[in-house]
């Protein structure tokens, strides 16, 4: 096939040429710097890697990298229970907007509600991380302290990964053809029937990208969780419990990481890149799945 | 108007080939239409249209492109009710009943006026699932009752042979020609008496187009079918009765309406004359 594009396209033209050139050297720098950062991380954990059994991230008794002790079990466990919790929460509410705004909302609401979601996602997550500081926590101090907790990070969380499903949702959505919609009605199908019969069925993969999306963003999202969620590593029994985060533990530690403790850092990274790739993984699965 | 011409020349009901087979052709009117209007952001699409369409016949709406015959069509399930901006004036009477009285739900409208239209549009789920998400949606919940609906509509349409032992598999797996039968089934599957169909072969191959061709004949006598149609060999060979539209300035008018062999042998009106023998249009 490739050849015959070629042949297609022959004779190219200087221009043609240049494109080509120009197009190819984009494809390569994005998969190098993919590569290069891989290639990074392993070179920056291989020190502990070598030295140390990975077993011990999670038989050692605890995190206090300055005596060796590297348990990681306790953060990963605060970066799954804050992005779980976030995505329960983002995932019916982002697509309960998307369908409001393409199915029920009228085209002016619609059109306004969509542009405020998409304000939403242009805010820095420093602001959201500085208002959950100020405002949340204090609120769910109230309730049960400290405040900074599990509870904050997830509420901060889903306000930031929220606008992406609702986003991707929506584009799905609108994706939908016409005619399925009419197909459908014309069978005195009603609205809802339509909707969770024949438009979230067909817009099934748009939608899941945009979860797995915003799922790589949860786990990945440093400043404003570090802000709020207290820290402390340690399982957290209750939502109101301070927990530590993998992005937030490199940010906090990283200034005086040396040695063996710097590598660790380096591995907590890795581990985080392979979530997200396990991530991508399922969601190449589901793909696959539905295609069978 | 010339809704009743068909009446000033009784002969007319008994002669022609086409009248051979089940007595399904007696003019019962199933659906009245009276000066139906229909206007677009109020510009008017189509022009008190007044005609009867005869229970268990084939009607054909013939007539060049954006001369009102889809909208004609839409304006009896009420799918003009989802165009912004489209107004519909005049009656429209199913089997006695008008379809715009405030007790008329659109969806039990809808389903006993099935609708076939002219890409074939399966759901992108499973062919049992497209058969049953309507059923389901009707009430009709119990297994055994849904498979023994699926398969009769299958073996309707002719396609049980060929998918009976995959129903799970994707509909869109399906040819062009088994989907659109597949839409046929589907309309089928929630017996409605009444068929709309729009230009249900024209986006088939020849011998798929043929095959919908025999089925939609097949049909004949239990359903009332209106289809619309731009293959006027193909209106001849299977409509029983004839309505020829016409665009005048920008507004569709019914031009003439009769038995088919009437509309294409001896039309009254010079246009049709000219349409169906090629000359215009």
């Amino acid at each position: 096939m490739i050849w015959s594009k070629r042949n297609i396209l022959f004779p190219l033209k200087l221009t043609d040429s240049l494109l080509q050139g120009i197009l190819r050297a984009g494809a390569v720098i994005s998969a190098l710097v993919m590569l290069l950062i891989s290639l990074f991380l392993v070179v920056e954990s291989w020190p502990v890697l070598g030295q140390i059994s990975p077993v011990r991230f999670f038989t050692d008794t605890s995190w206090h990298p300055l005596e060796g002790a590297y348990q990681l079990m306790p953060i990963l466990a605060g970066t799954l229970y804050a992005s779980v919790g976030a995505l329960l929460l983002a995932i019916p509410l982002g697509i309960a907007s998307a369908l409001f705004i393409v199915y029920y909302a009228s085209p002016r609401l619609a059109k306004w509600y969509k542009r405020l979601v998409e304000l939403l996602v242009g805010i820095p997550s420093v602001v959201f991380g500085f208002w959950g500081l100020t405002t949340l926590v204090p609120l769910i101090n109230q309730l049960h302290p400290p405040g900074a907790s599990l509870l904050a990070a997830i509420l901060v969380l889903t306000l930031m990964i929220l606008p992406t499903i609702t986003l991707t949702a929506y584009s799905a959505l609108m994706a939908v053809p016409a005619e399925f919609l009419r197909n459908a009605i014309a069978l005195g199908i009603s609205r809802w029937g339509m909707i969770q019969g024949v438009a979230l069925p067909a817009a099934k993969n748009g939608i899941t990208a945009g979860i797995i999306l915003a799922a790589a963003r949860a786990l990945g999202e440093t400043m404003a969780v570090l802000m709020v969620a207290g820290n402390v590593v340690q399982y957290p029994e209750t939502f109101f419990d301070p927990v530590r985060t993998l992005a937030a533990n490199i940010a906090l530690e990283t200034a005086y990481a040396m040695g063996d403790h710097r590598a660790v850092l380096f591995v907590s990274g890795l581990l985080l890149m392979l979530l997200v790739m396990v991530l991508s993984g399922i969601a190449g699965l589901l793909e696959k799945q539905r295609h069978a | 108007m010339n809704s009743n011409q068909s009446t000033d020349k009784p002969n007319i009901f008994t002669l022609g080939p086409l009248e051979a087979g089940p007595a399904c052709c007696d003019p019962q009117p199933a659906i009245q239409v009276r000066d139906l209007s229909l206007l677009y952001d109020g510009m008017i699409a189509l022009d008190k249209v007044t005609l009867d369409i005869y229970q268990g016949c084939i009607t054909a709406l013939i007539g060049p492109s954006g001369c009102g015959k889809t909208s004609f069509l839409s304006a009896i399930n009420r799918l003009t009710d989802l165009i912004p901006g489209c107004n519909v004036t005049g009656k429209i009477l199913v089997h006695n009943q008008d379809i715009h009285h405030p007790d008329t739900h659109a969806q039990t409208l809808r389903r006993q006026v099935g609708m076939v239209f002219q890409k074939p549009t399966p759901f992108p789920l499973s062919i049992r699932r497209n058969l049953s998400l309507p059923l389901n949606e009707h009430g009709i919940t119990q297994k055994a009752e849904i498979a023994a609906i699926i398969e009769q509509v299958l073996r309707d349409v002719g396609l049980w042979d060929e998918v009976h032992d995959r129903q799970d598999v994707s509909a869109l797996s399906l040819s062009g020609g088994q989907q659109q039968r597949l839409c046929i089934a589907r309309a089928l599957a929630l017996q409605p008496k009444i068929l709309l169909m729009d230009e249900p072969c024209s986006a088939l191959d020849p011998l798929a187009s043929g095959v919908v061709e025999d089925l939609i004949c097949r049909l004949r006598g239990r359903y009332t079918i209106v289809i619309v149609t731009h293959n006027l060999a193909q209106a001849r060979r299977i409509a029983n009765y004839a309505a020829f539209f016409w665009v005048s300035g920008r507004a569709g008018q019914l031009i003439e309406f009769g038995r088919c062999q009437h509309i294409f042998e001896s039309p009254s009106h010079e246009l049709t004359a000219a349409y169906v023998n090629g000359a215009r249009g």
